[in-house]
């Protein structure tokens, strides 16, 4: 077959984009694509590139279109990025919308089985025989559309000039222990190398390098597992979980954690529990009557599961019993779009429930951060006896991120003001169980099995006095509120405290949290080259504190970023910080993608200028 | 060897004449008591609260390890008006057993009392009802029924007769669910129902359930004194006394031997988890509770009959229960060291070394 392309251009001519460019695959979901998608992502970040993975999915078990879009970044920016350089057409179905959406130049690597009626002069067409290839490497009928997914690893090794060894050690380390299965893989990546090789000419002008200086240390995980692990050190006793995306995989990575890392070392049995239950009203009574006897219980759900435990977490806040709830965050309302990504619950988790409440809430921004939350929030709520909620989203939750290592808690569990047999005899008729003895708003609990005739007391989602005595009247009513009040100050010195990135007095700032994070930093990095310099603080935990106001009120324009449509997080804090309306702006979007340095630059200049 | 209660009781009352008699634990009945009720005078759920003081004292349970948990209703106010030495817990409407999950699977040394009225479990409560019961959770789940909402002030349940008339909701056109056949669907381990009314039967069953080896469903019909206690109510008192069918009757004798369950005529031993032994006597029927079909259908000519059929209806005591399967340690999960729940050091080093930057190079393990 001769070149497809008619006027190759001289490689020497050719200016490289080394390390810099996005690619996307395009295929339908169930045809197997992630190995694929996962050796490309995992040999970038082996050749030491910094390197991203966003995965587009539907809410669908097999035949809906499905994104798989990496962008390697020499500079390290790890945000999601507009505009495709080389598009990896494997799905008829949005062939035209996909290449709608590339960058003027870009190349278009496609299986020959696509009809391209509509071509765009200024992209350059690569085409492939998929069926082909891989029929002659004799692969069952069955696993032949998983395999051909191979043939793209294999084009993109020819058109990057990614190390053929690389690409091996990857596929070897990704299916450890089924050599046979990585041999027919490397064979049909292989296969395609070579047909490219010989039938086309590269004039392509992306390559990787393998490169030093960013990855070094660092590690490559998804932020749900990276929150399993942290509450596997956080000491969870009981998960208690039903199955919603974008969360269920970090139940199912704490049932693969726990029993490898938590099973008693004199008995050999499990020092948890995990239980699947009947519905998210379930999940979270189960944590709560766990934490109520004295362990560890948690459960993680999303949007639609937050809802429904609204009443519950009502009781917790009220009653004063520690729970964690991990919401990784899809796009919401109703139903919505299960599997985009949405900062969207911020407002209903901080005030989650009927009634005056208000609750400590934590934004995760990396894998790090998850893992230090997966522990830290319990000795919070242990410490606080108030739920916890943990809001990740779908774009942490469920990609890839490069992310410094976890670090080990380096405070001990942490079990808050929990009263002993010989500490509650003591005490005896003086002890009360809300009684606010130390002046922080938050009382000494008992846990039942504590053998003391004076341990036990009533637990009410009712009005009560100090000793949990029911109690209708006026003034207990007040004064049990108001003391909830004073514990929910004490929770702004608890809480993870704002991470103040920049603070140099610049005109404008910045106020934003968790996942957001790397477009901001990147944008930051753009405007700067633009003479324009921003301040940044990261928001990490409602209630906020003084360091929060303080960069409010010190800045002429704060644009609090976030994604979801209402701007909550805008709203919480011109409720919290008392500040000039113009001088906290809300900047928001919710598209169901994760936000991008492009579209915050042009928000700031656009905000700057008004 | 304990000395069984009634002898502790009569040599304590020998040696101290005047003295209140004193369980095994040295305890006077009335250390069981709870707080003065609220509920109206007359009330069925009263009555089940003494029972439980009763059997409580006369099991000489300890209060400590004791947890008394409800859901919302007249019945889930009642956990405040026994075992006050006891951690208790009024949860939100109908959920009830998911708390009572989270509590034994915490802490499995803890004996776990669960009241629930018929709203709170056959109404809003009846997905957790059931899931409780598949789970086989270690309780005693003890369903105040009084067919009515009294809290609201005499709504209809789902357990409310068909055909049963309300004050401001008309004629009730649906038919009850019965919450024993419910739990046996739900392949309950114990299954039982008495009357408020009758303090022995209770009693006997409550002896019983406190010994299951996992969860223990007692449907007592509750009359309500103020809502539903009209003649023409298959829960007012007049009917209960009227239409009882006693279906066995059960001593309870603290003992330590084993044996199995074989066929029998007219008596049969069955040997609770902890060892003890009760004794079943069949009565007007021909009744096995080790026979899941004859209970069933029990049950569903009972139904058909708008009979009560009172007694032990199922019992397995072969199943294990959630803890068991959970495999959990003998330690209460709420008691272990810090140290066994929180890996070392040197798991988190392997863990970020397995995702680290270079992890590929290395040899695969």
């Amino acid at each position: 077959m001769e070149p497809l392309n008619p006027t190759p251009v001289a490689e020497t001519a050719v200016r490289h984009t080394v390390n810099d460019f996005s690619l996307t695959v395009a295929t339908a979901n169930g045809t197997g694509s992630q190995t694929s998608n996962l050796v490309l992502l995992r040999t970038f970040f082996n050749m030491g590139i910094p390197v991203t993975g966003k995965n587009i999915f539907p809410s669908n078990i097999q035949g809906l279109p499905t994104w798989y879009s990496i962008r390697l970044s020499k500079d390290g920016y790890l945000a999601r990025r507009e505009g495709i350089e080389i598009l990896v057409c494997m799905n008829p179905a949005t062939a035209a919308d996909d290449m709608a959406e590339m960058q003027s130049s870009g190349f278009v690597l496609y299986d020959d089985a696509i009809p391209l009626a509509v071509r765009r002069d200024d992209l350059t067409y690569v085409e492939l025989p998929v069926r082909d290839i891989v029929k002659s490497f004799n692969v069952a009928t069955a696993l032949r559309s998983y395999v051909g997914n191979m043939v793209y690893v294999g084009a993109l090794a020819w058109l990057l000039d990614i190390p053929m060894d690389e690409i091996r050690r990857t596929l070897e380390w990704q299916l450890k222990g089924k050599a046979k299965v990585a041999d027919l893989n490397f064979n049909v990546i292989q296969g395609a190398f070579d047909w490219c090789q010989e039938h086309h000419v590269n004039t392509a002008p992306f390559r990787v390098a393998r490169m030093e200086g960013f990855n070094e240390g660092k590690i490559l995980v998804e932020g749900n597992e990276a929150a399993a692990l942290g509450c596997v050190f956080g000491g969870v006793s009981l998960v208690s979980w039903y199955p919603i995306t974008p969360s269920s995989s970090l139940a199912e990575y704490l049932l693969g954690a726990l029993p490898q890392y938590r099973l008693d070392p004199d008995t050999g049995k499990p020092t948890f529990a995990v239980i699947q239950a009947e519905d998210e009203l379930a999940a979270i009574g189960m944590a709560i009557g766990a934490n109520w006897a004295g362990a560890r219980g948690m459960t993680t759900t999303s949007g639609p599961g937050i809802s429904l435990m609204s009443e519950f977490i009502g009781l917790a806040y009220f009653a004063e019993i520690p729970v964690v709830v991990w919401d990784i965050q899809r796009m919401g309302p109703s139903t919505g779009l299960p599997t985009r990504t949405s900062q969207g619950d911020i407002l209903s988790a901080y005030t989650l429930s009927h009634g005056d409440t208000k609750h400590v809430v934590l934004f995760p921004a990396t894998p790090q951060e998850c893992f230090e939350f997966g522990h830290a929030a319990f000795d919070i709520a242990d410490r606080l006896q108030a739920p916890v909620l943990v809001l990740s989203d779908l774009d942490l939750g469920m990609n890839l991120w490069i992310s410094e290592p976890f670090a080990y808690p380096d405070q001990p569990i942490d079990r808050g003001k929990r009263l002993s047999a010989a500490e509650v005899e003591e005490l005896a008729s003086e002890w009360g169980r809300y009684r606010d003895v130390d002046g922080d708003g938050i009382g000494y609990r008992t846990v039942p099995g504590t053998p003391s005739q004076w341990a036990g007391y009533f637990t009410r989602g009712t009005g009560h006095d100090e000793s949990s005595r029911y109690s209708e009247k006026p003034h207990d009513w007040e004064a049990n509120l108001s003391r909830i009040q004073r514990k929910f100050e004490t929770a702004r010195s608890i809480v993870p405290a704002p991470e103040v990135v920049q603070d140099h007095g610049c005109a404008c700032g910045l106020i934003s949290i968790g996942s957001n994070h790397p477009a901001i930093e990147e944008a930051r990095d753009r405007l700067r080259r633009r003479n324009i310099d921003v301040d940044y603080l990261r928001i990490r935990a409602l209630p906020t504190n003084e360091t929060v106001s303080d960069f409010i009120q010190s800045h002429d324009l704060c644009l609090v970023i976030e994604n979801n449509a209402d701007g909550q997080l805008h709203g919480i804090l011109q409720w919290e910080v008392d500040v000039p309306a113009r001088q906290l702006v809300s900047v928001r979007l919710c598209n169901g993608l994760a936000l991008t340095a492009h579209w915050i630059v042009e928000q700031v200049l656009h905000h700057r200028q008004g | 060897m304990a000395v069984s209660r009634a002898s502790a009781n009569r040599l304590a009352g020998a040696r101290r004449t005047k003295s209140p008699a004193l369980n095994l634990l040295g305890l006077p009945k009335t250390a069981y008591r709870g707080r003065p009720s609220t509920l109206c005078k007359g009330c069925g759920h009263d009555s089940i609260s003494q029972r439980i003081i009763n059997v409580a004292w006369d099991t000489n349970l300890r209060q400590s390890h004791v947890v008394k948990l409800s859901g919302i209703g007249c019945s889930s106010k009642t956990p405040a008006y026994f075992l006050q030495g006891s951690h208790g817990f009024n949860s939100v409407h109908g959920r009830m057993p998911s708390v009572s999950t989270g509590v034994v699977v915490a802490n499995r040394g803890l004996e776990v009392i669960g009241i629930s009225g018929d709203g709170d479990t056959a109404s809003i409560g009846i997905g957790q009802f059931k899931h409780a019961v598949r789970r086989n959770v270690p309780m005693t789940y003890i369903v105040e029924n009084n067919g009515v909402y009294g809290l609201t002030k005499g709504q209809f349940s789902a357990t409310a007769d068909n055909g049963q008339r309300m004050k401001y909701h008309g004629v009730n056109e649906l038919p009850p669910l019965d919450i024993c056949i419910e739990a046996l669907a739900a392949n309950a381990t114990l299954v039982a129902r008495s009357f408020a009314g009758d303090p022995k039967q209770v009693e006997s069953l409550l002896a019983m359930a406190f010994r299951h080896r996992g969860i223990s469903v007692l449907d007592i019909i509750s009359p309500c004194v103020t809502f539903n206690n009209h003649a023409e109510s298959t829960k007012s008192y007049a009917w209960g006394r009227a239409q009882e069918v006693v279906l066995n009757t059960i001593d309870f004798v603290p003992e330590t031997d084993t044996i199995e369950i074989d066929p029998y005529d007219d008596e049969i031993e069955v040997q609770m988890h902890d060892g003890s032994w009760i004794v079943l006597k069949k009565v007007s029927e021909d009744h096995d509770p080790t026979d899941k079909n004859s209970a069933e259908d029990l049950l569903e000519t009972a139904r058909t009959e708008q009979k009560f059929i009172t007694g032990l209806v199922y019992v397995d005591e072969s199943q294990a229960d959630l803890i068991e399967l959970l495999d959990l340690t003998d330690t209460p999960l709420a008691e272990l060291p810090d140290e066994k729940l929180r890996p070392d050091p040197q798991a988190l080093e392997a863990i970020n070394r397995s995702f680290m930057f270079g992890a590929s190079l290395e040899p695969a393990s």
